[in-house]
């Protein structure tokens, strides 16, 4: 069965974790918390990298630790590809050395990715010759990918790969991460406490606090649920898959196809058929009881309210369903009692941004 | 200029400093790696005992090997046993007492260029499937050159100085335990002075360049 199940216990003086999750087997799978909720030491137990941590772990069918039968697979005999936050690239070898050095280690029957597929998926071709100390922040998290991934790992394992990295240079990594997923159908395992990061790269997320499970679920569906710290603050939003339905030349807008209707935004240009994700934050929604007819606002959609949650002080957070697709809206406390919102009423979601991902 | 006597002093003592170096680079390194890694409640102890000679005037350290070595003594009972005999006042013996008294030089450089690797780059290699034994090839031994050449150098040029401890275990015999600096004592002892500087400013250019190729080296690898 393709199902990832950890069962982690740690009891320290200073640290205690206690996790027992099922993670798709396929797909990406966010970790998410603050420091100190649990989330490195959970990846760093599924490398095996943790000895001190008890339990059981299953990887799609194989069993790497059960403590109950003695079994515990040491790092170097599981099937997995770790990226690092600094990278941890070996200095005293080339790019090429440090990305054939997994390679190198796997018997040939196993190798589902080539050295070549590695180094162009991370856009690296140019930098193979050079040594890990003249390589940018962006360069070197590339090539830790490329080098991960160079072992044809069952399980890919991220702990913050960006964390390390300024905003251009995770605008750089990023796009990467993204086609990884989109090429090579590899599980992954991504350790964040960025939201936009997991929103974008995530299909499943499990929210830790304190060394325990606060929820784990659908990554559209946690960033939504009010009773969930996600949901709430300037970053809340939510993120829509959507298909590119055609391209407005003389406005240069493109309509984007999702559940809840036609989205347009500006954009230089857009292929039709191609899928998109875009993120809409909740502070870019308002509300209102009629369809705005004179309005300059040009993405509106009929939803119903389905629940309401005060927010910071002065402002409420509201769940909407749009057909189908779950929306925020965050709006004053003021407006929400003049226009007597209420959970199950009709109302008109005006959204004034939209934020393309990919 | 240099007396056949000399001679047969400069090839012993290069002698033992190159066995000696080499013994210690085998047996520093499982030493080193230890006291680099273990969390383990001896370890201050056993820095203490390997640092030992640095502090003790090297008459108390032969004295004491002496006695081991001795008829009495617990290394002699045992090679007395297998059959090699008595070691004091043989060239082996001397290779032992070396061992000894050059231990802290070699340990030390190597204990601190594994603590600098750290613990990173072994976790990435064993995720990257090396196994432990692999890791210490892999990645220990080539991220610790610069310790290993530290370590080299330091063991064979403090080896090639020694006096007190040779002289209390091995005597002065020509060729089996004579070694540069007991032969510059002699020459000095002999009143004969001339010598005694042929000797010793080899010594002394030798230590010279010696040290200035180390630090010269550790700069560059510092800029690398």
């Amino acid at each position: 069965m393709k199902q990832i199940h950890l069962r982690f216990n740690l009891d320290r003086p200073d640290f205690s974790l206690a996790v027992n999750v099922h993670l798709p087997g396929s797909g990406v799978t966010a970790l998410f918390g603050p420091s100190g909720s649990g989330k490195t030491s959970c990846l760093r137990a599924i490398a095996g990298l943790e000895p001190a941590v008890r339990g059981r772990l299953e990887v799609n069918g194989h069993v790497w630790q059960d403590d109950s039968a003695g079994i515990f697979l040491p790092t170097h005999q599981r099937a997995i590809g770790y990226v690092a936050q600094d990278a941890g690239l070996f200095t005293h070898l080339t790019v090429q050395g440090n990305l054939e050095y997994g390679m190198r280690r796997i018997p040939d029957y196993a190798r589902r990715v080539s050295l070549q597929q590695a180094i162009s998926l991370l856009g690296i071709a140019h930098l193979v010759a050079r040594k890990p100390a003249s390589l940018s922040g962006g360069e070197r998290q590339r090539v830790a990918i490329a080098r991960a991934l160079a072992v044809s790992p069952s399980l890919l394992l991220m702990d913050e790969p960006l964390a390390a990295l300024d905003v251009q240079r995770k605008e750089e990594v990023l796009p990467y991460l993204e086609r990884l997923q989109q090429e090579l159908a590899i599980p992954m395992v991504y350790v964040s406490h960025a939201p936009d990061e997991v929103a974008r790269l995530a299909d499943y997320m499990v929210l830790l606090e304190l060394g325990s499970v606060l929820a784990d679920g659908d990554t559209a569906e946690l960033m939504t649920r009010l009773d969930l710290p996600l949901a709430h603050g300037d970053n809340a939003g939510v993120v829509i898959s959507t298909i590119v339905e055609g391209h407005d030349p003389d406005y240069d807008l493109i309509a984007l196809r999702f559940a809840g209707g036609q989205l347009r935004l500006p954009a230089a240009s857009g292929v039709a058929g191609m899928s998109l994700r875009v993120r809409v934050q909740a502070r870019d929604v308002s509300l209102a009881l009629h369809s705005p007819q004179d309005s300059s606002i040009l993405n509106s959609f009929a939803a119903t309210v389905l629940e309401i949650a005060p927010d910071s002080p002065g402002q409420v957070m509201v769940a909407l369903d749009c057909c189908g697709q779950r929306l925020l809206a965050r709006i004053t406390r003021k407006s929400c009692e003049q226009l007597a919102i209420a959970a199950g009423m009709q109302v008109h979601a005006q959204i004034k941004g939209v934020a393309l991902l990919r | 200029m240099l007396t056949s006597n000399d001679l047969g002093a400069v090839l012993l003592t290069l002698k033992l400093a190159a066995l000696t170096t080499a013994i210690l680079l085998l047996l520093a390194t499982p030493l080193a790696w230890w006291l680099a890694r273990t969390r383990s409640a001896w370890k201050g102890a056993v820095s203490a005992v390997v640092a030992l000679p640095i502090v003790l005037p090297p008459t108390v350290l032969g004295f004491y090997l002496l006695l081991a070595m001795g008829q009495n003594g617990l290394i002699g009972q045992f090679t007395d046993a297998i059959g090699i005999g008595l070691l004091p006042f043989s060239f082996a013996g001397i290779v032992i007492a070396s061992v000894f008294y050059s231990m802290p030089f070699v340990v030390q450089p190597l204990q601190n260029a594994f603590e600098a690797i750290g613990e990173a780059p072994l976790e990435a290699a064993a995720c990257l499937r090396a196994s432990p034994i692999d890791r210490f090839f892999s990645v220990v031994l080539p991220m610790a050159r610069p310790g290993y050449l530290s370590a080299m150098v330091m063991g064979f040029a403090h080896t090639m100085g020694e006096f007190g401890v040779v002289l209390m275990i091995g005597g002065n015999i020509p060729d089996k335990t004579r070694v540069i600096s007991v032969q510059i004592y002699d020459h000095v002892e002999a009143i004969e002075y001339s010598n005694a500087h042929w000797l010793s400013a080899g010594m002394l250019g030798f230590s010279f360049v010696v040290l200035l190729i180390l630090y010269s080296l550790n700069r560059t690898g510092r800029r690398a």
